[in-house]
């Protein structure tokens, strides 16, 4: 089974009588241990389709699965705990807590899973070790250079173990050294079978990942895995039993 | 996020915006420090009133009276035998709700005290038992009560009050003469031989007055004078001025040396009293040791009604539904300050939301519940709500002795732990409903427009 699975998704905003469809009828999987990234211009919806990966919105239509969890109709207080657990976000301005030094920073997904607090600093030494800021640890956000600061969230991001880590144009921010760096070290973390998913406009970028998925006006348009196509035009196993109608 | 985390990023936010948030207490500090000095106000002023009403003998302590005869019984008047030492002693016996019973005589307005040419203005002269010393809560400071002995022979002896001696001896400011027990004085032309002298009655009030004016005395200009009664302060110094005021001589020397009709050969003595009073056992138990003392007295009587009893209850209630409306009045206005307070940390805690929207945002997306971000807010609204508190708490001490140094001679405040307590759980529960509003507020952002947030 894919650690990802989208089925059929829409999401459509109305804007004024308008009808938007961010998300046009998506279906995707993605394989536990892939490093992807989608790719798309402003506007086609590619954060739409983060944001419903990710759990931080629910789609309009269509069914998901994510590492065994149907999550298309989770309440928001099941959704905020697979974000917690099974999630991790890189954002492209960093979103550290400026009061909070960097290991308070890394250390906040922790606190939101109940976990002690010797652990929770453990856990945290061990994961700025893995981006290579253990001796950053007492620093504040506003003291560290921009690329030090994104590894601090990717840290931030992988604390908890997740399954799957979004990166929103994590190189946005940054000049293109220290791109290249923190891209460098997304691959390094794939090599050691994480998940990862990048988001970004920038067909450079993209050009890292083994997959690319490029979204066109809230559509997947280009087709990387052929199997889906056949899986495109029917309901799924899982489609049904969540009583979704067939499309 | 457990509540430990949820207190310390509360303490964190009031850290980092000092300023402000001192500001946002203050409202708290002034609500709960004016809630706390007020009811230390109202309880000092409850101990004063309190006060007075011991010292006239307290809620057990009931006079009996004579009265007029009842419509019904006037043909029988002349079989009325008033109060009699007979009823002290049938009261004695027959009422066991009752510890002490003791007569009264009272020279009535005209008599004449006086020593070395000097006179009183007013002498309330009683003669009674030893025991009326418990009974009217005397304190003999020099010399001696008058015993039983002094009562059989009906000795010429007095206890005096301080009011007495300042008035016959002149104060100890200016004789330099505290005790005055062995002087003799003349009562109605009588010699009596000063045995004892209570001790100085006085409110709280009036003694801090006359030790404001030892220390820094008054310039008294013109010609010397008595100021006269109703100099004093407060509304109960009544109480105090009668019993300073007293003359206590035995009963049977009041009775033989000053109750005989005077001219005739074979004269017994008026055995009338003009009152008793009597002390219950237990405040509890007034009403049926009233009855009790009723039968005993309808029995002595003849079943005349011609004595009525009188109580302190309506004093005693007086002071309870006074003190009932200086905390009503108090506690309102510490209760609109404390509302102000809340008020303004609403305010801030909904500036601070807007400040910290991307905050939210980011907590949300790495798994903050609503119910995480709700307690987040809350909690830091009612730290600082609670901090206020405790300020305010500490704050209080000094506004009480403030208040005791722009008014020296007031009664002292008292601060009262169940005040403090209540003031700290009121200061708490302003701090939960201020932080409703903006909680929820902050718990219902959407993540996704929470982080794009500028």
């Amino acid at each position: 089974m894919p650690l990802v699975e989208l089925r059929n998704v829409s999401k459509i905003y109305h804007l004024g009588g308008e009808e938007i469809r961010a998300l046009d009828d998506v279906s995707l999987d993605i394989d536990s241990g892939e490093f992807i990234s989608i790719i798309g211009p402003s506007g086609s919806g590619k954060s739409t389709l983060m944001h419903i990966l990710g759990c931080l919105d629910s789609p309009t239509h269509g069914t998901i699965q994510l590492d065994g969890t149907m999550i298309h109709n989770a309440s928001a207080r099941e959704l905020a705990g697979i974000r917690n657990r099974k999630i991790g976000f890189v954002f492209q301005f960093f979103n550290l807590l400026p009061r909070l030094n960097v290991m308070q920073n890394v250390e906040l997904p922790m606190i939101y899973s109940g976990v002690s607090s010797r652990e929770r600093r453990e856990h945290a030494m061990a994961s700025l070790k893995m981006v290579g800021l253990e001796n950053r640890s007492k620093h504040r956000p506003m003291q560290l250079s921009g690329g030090q600061q994104q590894r601090v969230a990717i840290a931030r991001a992988l604390v908890n173990s997740p399954r799957i880590v979004f990166a929103d144009e994590p190189t946005g921010n940054l000049d293109s050294r220290t791109g290249e760096a923190i891209l460098e070290l997304f691959r390094q973390l794939s090599t050691e079978g994480r998940t990862i998913a990048l988001v970004t406009h920038d067909p450079e970028i993209a050009a890292v990942t083994p997959r690319r998925i490029e979204i066109r006006d809230g559509k997947i348009a280009q087709k990387v895995d052929p199997k889906l196509a056949g899986l495109d035009r029917q309901p799924t196993e899982h489609a049904m039993q969540n009583g979704e109608p067939s499309s | 996020m457990n509540l430990i985390n949820a207190i310390l990023v509360g303490f964190k936010e009031i850290w980092t915006h000092k300023f402000r948030s001192l500001l946002t207490m203050l409202g708290i500090i002034l609500g709960v420090s004016s809630l706390v000095a007020m009811s230390a106000l109202v309880k000092g002023m409850e101990n004063g009133m309190k006060d007075a009403l011991v010292a006239i003998g307290g809620l057990e302590k009931v006079r009996v009276e004579e009265q007029d005869i009842p419509a019904a019984q006037r043909h029988l008047a002349d079989q009325a035998a008033g109060l009699t030492i007979n009823d002290v002693y049938a009261i004695h016996r027959s009422a066991p709700l009752i510890k002490i019973a003791t007569p009264e005589m009272r020279l009535g307005r005209f008599v004449t005290v006086t020593h070395a040419g000097k006179t009183p203005d007013w002498a309330n002269v009683i003669g009674t038992w030893p025991q009326a010393l418990e009974m009217n809560q005397h304190v003999v400071e020099h010399g001696r009560m008058f015993t039983e002995i002094d009562d059989e022979l009906a000795r010429n002896v007095c206890v005096i009050g301080t009011g007495i001696r300042d008035q016959l001896f002149g104060p100890p400011e200016k004789t330099g003469q505290e005790n005055v027990v062995g002087e003799e004085i003349q009562i109605n032309g009588q010699p009596f031989r000063i045995v004892g002298q209570f001790t100085r009655y006085e409110s709280e009030m009036d003694r801090k007055l006359r030790e404001l004016e030892k220390d820094q005395p008054k310039e008294t200009g013109g010609v010397q004078r008595r100021r006269g009664w109703g100099s004093g302060r407060g509304n109960n110094s009544w109480v105090y001025n009668m019993k300073n005021n007293s003359i206590y001589m035995p009963l049977n020397t009041m009775w033989i040396k000053f109750k005989s009709a005077g001219t005739g050969t074979n004269t017994v003595p008026d055995p009338r009293l003009n009152g008793l009073s009597i002390k219950v056992a237990d405040i509890d138990k007034l009403e049926p040791a009233l009855q009790q003392v009723r039968n005993v007295m309808m029995h002595t009587h003849h079943g005349i009604e011609d004595f009525s009893f009188q109580t302190q209850e309506n004093w005693s209630e007086g002071i309870t539904q006074a003190i009932r409306n200086q905390r009503m009045s108090g506690g309102f206005i510490s209760a609109i300050s404390l509302l102000v307070g809340g008020i303004g940390i609403m305010n801030i805690m909904l500036a601070s939301i807007t400040e910290r929207i991307r905050e939210i945002g980011i907590r949300k997306a790495i798994g903050a519940t609503y119910a995480d971000v709700f307690i987040q807010i809350l909690v830091e609204s009612v730290v600082i709500a609670l901090v206020g508190g405790v300020a305010g708490l500490f704050a209080s001490f000094g506004t009480v002795r403030l208040l005791m140094i722009m008014s020296p001679t007031e009664n002292t405040p008292v601060i009262t732990f169940s005040a403090m307590i209540l003031a700290f759980i009121f200061s708490a529960l302003v701090g939960v409903l201020a932080g409703l509003i903006p909680a929820f507020k902050a718990a219902k952002l959407d993540p996704i427009q929470a982080l794009r947030y500028e």
